[in-house]
């Protein structure tokens, strides 16, 4: 599986254009890393506990959109875009999408 | 009175500790894009004709809090406004953090450049009792590898 996030596969010919497919995800950490977090919020600098939810919901984001894509039998991936938004304090939605492609 | 001797204390904490952290930050920023000058990055959409080559996503993201003093000082330039440059200096380091952790990841799959940067950012949030305010940045794009 080919993921990109420009218009084509650099060096492959697109045989067939298969639609849109895409992945979500919303995941919180549990309430020990918010009061951490909260402490944070007075002497600044990274939320690594935070920085390592949001690598977590990207990767999990992506397997699912790869996982859709390799249903309807694609072997790439192309023009992928995430998207976030924060959906409760302490939860974060990940929105991974893209076109999935049969290319050669 | 109480409260604000506590104000008082959390402003100074945030002013030390919060120096403290972003110039450590800078150094660090600084010393790493000097060692990932070699990855290139540009925003550009085609990749030019150069032979064999793999691609792949590479994706660097970072969540930095800021600290009691900033939101202070900004809370003080809301009302009369201009530049806030306690915001800015927390932007740039964010920003500046996701493309260093993107250029690394390209670099440990052996990429000369990245294509097609992106740069998503979520905002600071405005009311830090409601959660915790932070501003979150990912970089993504396409790492090109020789083959």
């Amino acid at each position: 599986m080919i993921i990109t996030n420009i218009e084509t596969v650099p060096g492959k010919t697109i045989v067939k254009h298969l639609g849109m497919v895409s992945g979500n995800t919303v995941r919180s950490k549990h309430a020990g890393r918010d009061i951490m977090a909260g402490l944070k919020n007075i002497f600044g600098g990274e939320l690594k506990g935070y920085t390592e939810l949001l690598t977590e919901s990207r990767e999990e984001a992506v397997a699912r959109m790869v996982k859709q894509a390799e249903a309807i039998g694609a072997n790439a991936v192309v023009n992928v875009r995430f998207s976030t938004s924060s959906v409760a304090a302490g939860a974060a939605e990940l929105f991974a999408y893209g076109t999935a492609l049969v290319v050669e | 009175m109480y409260d604000l001797i506590l104000f008082l204390i959390l402003l100074v904490l945030g002013y030390v500790f919060g120096q403290i952290a972003e110039k450590r930050h800078f150094r660090s920023i600084i010393q790493r894009e000097a060692e990932l000058r070699d990855v290139l990055c540009f925003t550009e959409r085609n990749v030019p004709e150069m032979g064999r080559i793999d691609s792949a996503l590479v994706c660097g993201s970072v969540v930095i809090s800021i600290d009691f003093f900033k939101k202070f000082v900004a809370g003080l330039r809301n009302l009369v406004g201009g530049r806030v440059s306690a915001y800015e200096s927390l932007l740039e380091r964010a920003r500046r953090e996701a493309v260093l952790r993107m250029k690394a990841e390209a670099k440990a799959r052996g990429a000369k450049s990245v294509w097609n940067v992106r740069l998503e950012t979520s905002s600071i949030t405005k009311d830090a009792s409601q959660g915790v305010a932070a501003v979150e940045v990912i970089a993504f794009g396409t790492a090109v590898t020789p083959r």
